[in-house]
C-alpha cells in the first residue's frame, strides 16, 4: 500500500496544475494515471485559453459572456472564481515557459472566439492545450512530484454511512496495468479527480480512447451525484471520416462555413444574422445538421469550412497545426480546398457535482477539470473555456485537499437547501442489475478505520479482477459499441422522446450483458482486455444517467435540444439535474442554478448571437 | 529480428509461483482452462480468417509481432497474421483496434487520442518507425508487418517499455528556469516572434520515441541522451526568455560525454520524426553554440 497527503487521479491540465498547488502548500502529493501523463488528452486541445488579459477588457465581460453561454445554468460563484482567476494563472504558465504566440511588441497573442464580447483567446499556435500539458508536465518533473503512470484507478475508498454527505474518503484502489496487480493509495489529506471527459460514451468524437469518464463513474458509485450530464457539447468541426477536432480558431481568424450550395448559411439562413460563423457552438452544431437534415449538406453528411482566403502566411502562423489534422485524417489541403466539417462530440460540461473550491459532498473527495460539474459552463461551454477551468479549479482544488484556508464555498453540495425530487417516472428499469455481483459491485466496504478500509478495498478489487479473468462470458467491445451507437443515434444534437426511450431500452440491455462480461486475455502483463472491460462499465453508468436526464428536461437550453419543447422554459427548468446512484438505485433530482454573483445577478435573456 | 526480447525474468516466476501457493489446484485449473480456452479461440479464428481471405478480395493483410512473458504460447515471438477489411481513410491503428476488437483481444498496443498528438503508438511498420495512428493504410505495401519499437524492451505485443526513454529526457532539466520575472502584476515576459519561430518546431515533440528507436548511436550507448532529450534542451537553450546565465548550464549539460557530440548526423531521427521537427539540425546547432561559447572562455 502506498501513501501519500494528497492523491490526484488523472495527469491531464486540473490533475497537473492540482498537484503542483498541493505541493506549494506543502503536501507530499501524488498523481496516479492509467496514461503517462503527456498522453493525457487536454494535448489535443487547439484553439485557447479565455483570460481578461488587457486593459479594455475585464472579467466581468468574461463572466458575462460565460453565463448567456451557458443559457443560465452556470453556477455565478464559480464563474466569476474562473474568470477573475484566469488571467493571474495564464501568466503563471507564461512564466513557467509556455510558448505562446506573440504580437510584435512581444506580448501574448490573444485571438477572437465563439460568444466572446472582447478577443480574450489565449493560445499557442492551434496547439494550446498541447504546450500547456507539456509545460505543466515540466513543472511536476521539476518539483520531484511522484507519478504512478499507467496505474488504472478502479473505485474509490470511500466509508459506507448512509447518507452521502457523512461518507469520507481516504484513498484509492488501482490497477497496476504494467505488473498485473491490485494496489491501494492512501490518501490522508484528500482524493482530487481529474479524470477528464467521457466521449467514449459516443462513437463520433473528438475525445481519445482513453476518455471514458472513470472518475466520474467511480464517484457516482461513491453517492456523489452526477450534475447536468444531458449537457455535451458538439462540437461544429469535427472531420467526418474521424472525428478528429478542427479548432475554433480557424472561424475565430475569419473561416467560413458553407452549404452544398455554397451559400454562408449561418447569415443566408439566419442562424446567428450577428455573429455568423462565430455563435455559440450550440448554435452552429443546430445550423449545420439542420442544413443537412434540409438536403443542403454534402454527401449528405458534412459542410465545408473554408479558411484559404486568410492566406498562406497567416494560416502557417497561427493554425498550422490544422493543415496537418485535415490533411493526415482527412486528407484535405486546407490552403487550397475547403476542409469537410460536421458535429462531433466534444466536451461534458455536466460531471461530478463539486463547489467552487472542488469540494464534493463525500469528505476528502475532489474533482476538477472536464469530469467535475462547479458548474462553470452550465448548457454550453463557450469555447476557450475549457483550458482555464482546468488550471483554475486544478489549483483550488489542490489549494484545499493540501489544508489551505479558503472560506466557505457559496455553492452547496449534495441535497442540501432547495433541492426536489425528480417526477418523472422511467418506463424501463434503471441501476444495478440482478444480485450485483462482483462484477457490478459499488463502493462502501464496511471496516472500522480508514487502514482496514483500505484492505478491504483492495481485497475486494483483487476479487474483482480474479473474477472477471476467470468467467466465461461476453466481450466488452461489442457491449461498447452497442452503447455508443444508441447514444450516437438518440441522444445526440437533436433530440426526442422516443428516441431518448428506446436508448434507455438499450442501455438495459447492455447492461444487462454486462453482467456477462468476461476478459478472455489471461495474461498478468499490460492487459488492456481487463482494462477496456472494466472501463466499459463506467461508460454503462454515465451513458445512462446522461440519457436519464435528457429525458426528464423537456424544454430547449444550450446544448440540449428537444423536439417536444424548442424552447428554454425558465420557470421550471432553470435548475440543476443530478442523478444518485443509491447504491444501484439511480434517483433523478433538482437543486436551482445561482444567479447571484458578486458583480451582479444574471438576469436569463433571450440568448441571440 | 530488430526487436529486443527480455529473458523470461525471475519475478515473473516468482509472482507465478505465489499465486500458485495461495490457491494451489484452482489456480493451475483454471490457467490450465484459460489455456485450452485460447488455443480453441485461436484455431477458431484462424478458420474465420482463412474463410473472410477466401471470400473477401477487399482485405488488408497484417503480420502482427506477438509476445507475451506471461501466457504460454506467447513466450516465444511470433507473429500472427489478421485480415482486416479495408475502408477508405483507414489507418494502421484502426486496423489493429478492428483486429483486437473482432478477432483476439488480447491483442496489445498503447494508444489513445488516434490524432497524433498523444504520442502513444510509435511502431514499427514495413520496417521503420511511425507514428499507427497517422500512417495510412494504402500507402503501405501487404502484407503489412507491425512490430515494435527496436532497441526498446518489449513489455508485450506491440508496447515497450518506455523508461529509459523518459530517464533521458528527464536527465536534461526540462523545465522552464529563469532569473528574472517581470516586476508588474499580471505581465508577461516579452519573448519576440522571431525567438518563439525559432523554438517552435522544438516545442512540438510528442515524447513518442520514434526518433531514439531509429538512432544507431543511442542503440549502441545506452547513457545517450537521445535526438529527443537533446531537442528538449535546445527548445530551453534557445528561448531567449531564460537568458544567459542559463544558456550557459544548458551547454553544460549537452556537452557532457553522451551529449551532442555522440550524435553522427545520420538523419535517421528527423526521417522518422512525425512532427517533422528538424531534429539534427538542432543537434548540429547546439554543436555549434557549444564551439562558439568554449571559444568565448578560451
Amino acid at each position: 500500500m502506498y501513501e501519500h497527503d494528497v492523491v490526484v487521479v488523472g495527469a491531464g491540465g486540473a490533475g497537473l496544475r492540482a498537484a503542483i498547488a498541493a505541493q506549494e502548500e506543502g503536501a507530499d502529493v501524488a498523481i496516479v494515471s492509467k496514461l503517462h501523463p503527456v498522453r493525457s488528452h487536454t494535448g489535443a486541445a487547439e484553439g485557447g485559453i479565455n483570460a481578461a488579459l488587457r486593459d479594455a477588457d475585464s472579467w466581468e465581460d468574461h463572466a458575462y459572456d460565460t453565463m448567456k453561454g451557458s443559457d443560465y445554468l452556470g453556477d455565478a460563484p464559480a464563474v466569476e472564481a474562473l474568470c477573475k482567476e484566469s488571467p493571474e494563472e495564464v501568466i503563471q504558465l507564461e512564466h513557467w515557459g509556455m510558448p505562446f504566440s506573440r504580437e510584435e511588441d512581444g506580448r501574448v497573442s490573444q485571438r477572437p472566439f465563439g460568444g466572446l464580447s472582447f478577443p480574450r483567446t489565449t493560445y499557442a499556435g492551434a496547439e494550446t492545450g498541447h504546450q500547456m500539458l507539456h509545460t505543466m508536465y515540466e513543472q511536476v518533473v521539476k518539483r520531484g512530484i511522484t507519478v504512478y503512470d499507467e496505474w488504472h484507478v478502479m473505485d474509490l475508498v470511500v466509508t459506507n454511512e448512509e447518507d452521502p454527505a457523512d461518507r469520507s474518503c481516504h484513498g484509492v484502489v488501482a490497477y497496476d496495468i504494467q505488473r498485473g496487480e491490485v494496489d491501494g493509495f492512501r490518501a490522508n489529506g484528500g482524493v482530487i479527480l481529474a479524470t477528464g471527459g467521457m466521449g467514449q460514451v459516443f462513437d463520433h468524437t473528438t475525445n481519445a480512447v482513453a476518455n471514458t469518464g472513470d472518475g466520474v463513474a467511480m464517484a457516482y458509485r461513491a453517492g456523489v451525484p452526477m450534475e447536468d450530464m444531458e449537457f455535451i457539447q458538439f462540437h461544429p468541426t469535427t472531420l467526418p471520416s474521424t472525428g478528429v477536432l478542427i479548432s475554433e480558431g480557424v472561424r475565430g481568424e475569419g473561416g467560413i462555413l458553407y452549404n452544398e450550395k455554397g451559400e454562408r448559411f449561418m447569415f443566408e439562413h439566419g442562424y446567428a444574422n450577428n455573429d455568423g460563423e462565430l455563435a455559440s457552438r450550440d448554435v452552429v452544431s443546430r445550423a449545420e445538421l439542420t442544413e443537412v437534415n434540409e438536403g443542403r449538406g454534402i454527401e449528405d453528411e458534412y459542410v465545408h469550412l473554408d479558411m484559404r482566403h486568410l492566406g498562406e502566411e497567416r494560416i502557417l502562423d497561427r493554425l498550422e497545426n490544422i493543415l496537418h489534422l485535415a490533411e493526415d485524417f482527412e486528407g484535405a489541403d486546407g490552403l487550397t480546398e475547403p476542409m469537410p466539417v460536421k458535429p462531433g462530440q466534444h466536451y461534458a460540461m455536466g460531471g461530478i457535482e463539486t463547489n467552487e473550491h472542488g469540494e464534493t459532498v463525500i469528505e476528502g473527495l475532489y474533482a476538477a477539470g472536464e469530469c467535475a460539474c462547479a458548474s462553470v459552463h452550465g448548457a454550453n461551454r463557450l469555447g476557450g473555456n475549457a483550458l482555464p477551468e482546468l488550471i483554475v479549479f486544478g489549483k483550488r482544488a489542490g489549494h484545499h485537499a493540501a489544508g489551505k484556508e479558503m472560506g466557505e464555498a457559496e455553492i452547496p453540495t449534495g441535497r442540501t437547501g432547495d433541492w426536489e425530487p425528480a417526477e418523472y417516472e422511467f418506463e424501463v428499469d434503471v441501476g444495478a442489475v440482478g444480485d450485483r455481483g462482483p462484477a457490478a459491485a459499488d463502493g462502501g466496504a464496511v471496516a472500522a478505520d480508514a487502514e482496514g478500509l483500505l484492505e478491504a478495498e483492495i481485497e475486494r478489487a483483487r476479487e474483482r479482477v480474479e473474477d472477471l479473468l476467470a468467467r466465461k462470458g461476453r466481450n466488452h467491445a461489442e457491449i461498447r459499441s452497442a452503447v455508443q451507437e444508441t447514444m450516437t443515434a438518440n441522444v445526440n444534437v437533436f433530440r426526442e422522446e422516443e428516441g431518448l426511450k428506446e436508448s434507455l431500452a438499450d442501455l438495459r440491455e447492455a447492461r444487462e450483458a454486462y453482467a456477462e462480461v468476461a476478459v478472455s486475455d489471461p495474461s498478468r502483463t499490460f492487459n488492456t482486455d481487463l482494462i477496456h472491460t472494466m472501463e466499459t462499465r463506467n461508460i454503462l453508468d454515465i451513458a445512462e444517467a446522461l440519457a436519464m436526464g435528457a429525458l426528464a428536461r423537456r424544454e430547449f437550453r444550450g446544448a440540449h435540444w428537444r423536439k417536444e419543447r424548442q424552447e428554454r422554459d425558465d420557470e421550471n427548468w432553470l435548475k440543476h439535474t443530478l442523478v444518485s446512484w443509491n447504491d444501484g438505485e439511480p434517483e433523478l433530482w433538482y437543486k436551482p442554478a445561482i444567479l447571484e454573483g458578486e458583480a451582479k445577478t444574471y438576469e436569463p435573456k433571450v440568448r441571440s448571437y | 529480428m530488430s526487436t529486443q526480447i527480455p529473458k523470461q525474468t525471475e519475478n515473473a516466476e516468482e509472482t507465478a509461483s505465489e499465486t500458485e501457493t495461495e490457491a494451489p489446484s484452482k489456480g493451475d485449473e483454471r490457467r490450465a482452462e484459460k489455456r485450452r480456452r485460447a488455443d480453441e479461440r485461436r484455431r477458431q479464428r484462424e478458420a474465420e480468417e482463412a474463410e473472410r481471405a477466401a471470400a473477401d478480395e477487399n482485405t488488408v493483410e497484417l503480420r502482427v509481432f506477438r509476445y507475451d512473458p506471461d501466457v504460454e504460447g506467447k513466450q516465444e515471438p511470433r507473429f500472427d497474421t489478421f485480415h482486416v477489411p479495408f475502408t477508405k481513410g483507414m489507418t494502421v491503428l484502426d486496423a489493429l483496434m478492428y483486429a483486437r476488437d473482432t478477432y483476439d483481444s488480447s491483442l496489445t498496443f498503447r494508444h489513445s487520442c488516434r490524432q497524433a498528438v498523444c504520442g502513444s503508438d510509435a511502431m514499427f511498420v514495413n520496417g521503420g518507425q511511425k507514428l499507427a495512428c497517422k500512417t495510412q493504410i494504402d500507402e503501405l505495401e501487404e502484407p503489412i508487418r507491425v512490430e515494435p519499437l527496436p532497441h526498446a524492451e518489449v513489455t508485450k505485443d506491440l508496447v515497450v517499455d518506455m523508461e529509459h526513454f523518459y530517464d533521458q529526457m528527464e536527465a536534461v532539466e526540462p523545465y522552464f528556469q529563469t532569473n528574472e520575472y517581470p516586476d508588474g502584476e499580471l505581465e508577461e515576459q516579452r519573448q519576440t516572434r522571431e525567438n518563439r519561430e525559432k523554438v517552435k518546431m522544438s516545442t512540438r515533440c510528442i515524447w513518442c520515441a520514434a526518433c531514439m528507436s531509429s538512432c544507431n548511436i543511442a542503440a549502441g550507448d545506452n547513457e545517450y541522451l537521445g535526438p529527443a532529450a537533446i531537442n528538449k534542451a535546445y527548445r530551453f537553450a534557445m528561448d531567449e526568455r531564460e537568458g544567459e546565465d542559463l544558456k550557459q548550464k544548458r551547454l553544460e549539460i549537452i556537452e557532457q560525454e553522451h551529449g551532442v557530440w555522440r550524435c553522427q548526423t545520420q538523419f535517421s531521427c528527423t526521417e522518422v520524426c512525425p512532427k517533422d521537427i528538424p531534429l539534427t539540425e538542432h543537434i548540429q546547432e547546439l554543436k555549434r553554440e557549444a564551439v562558439k561559447n568554449n571559444l568565448k572562455f578560451w
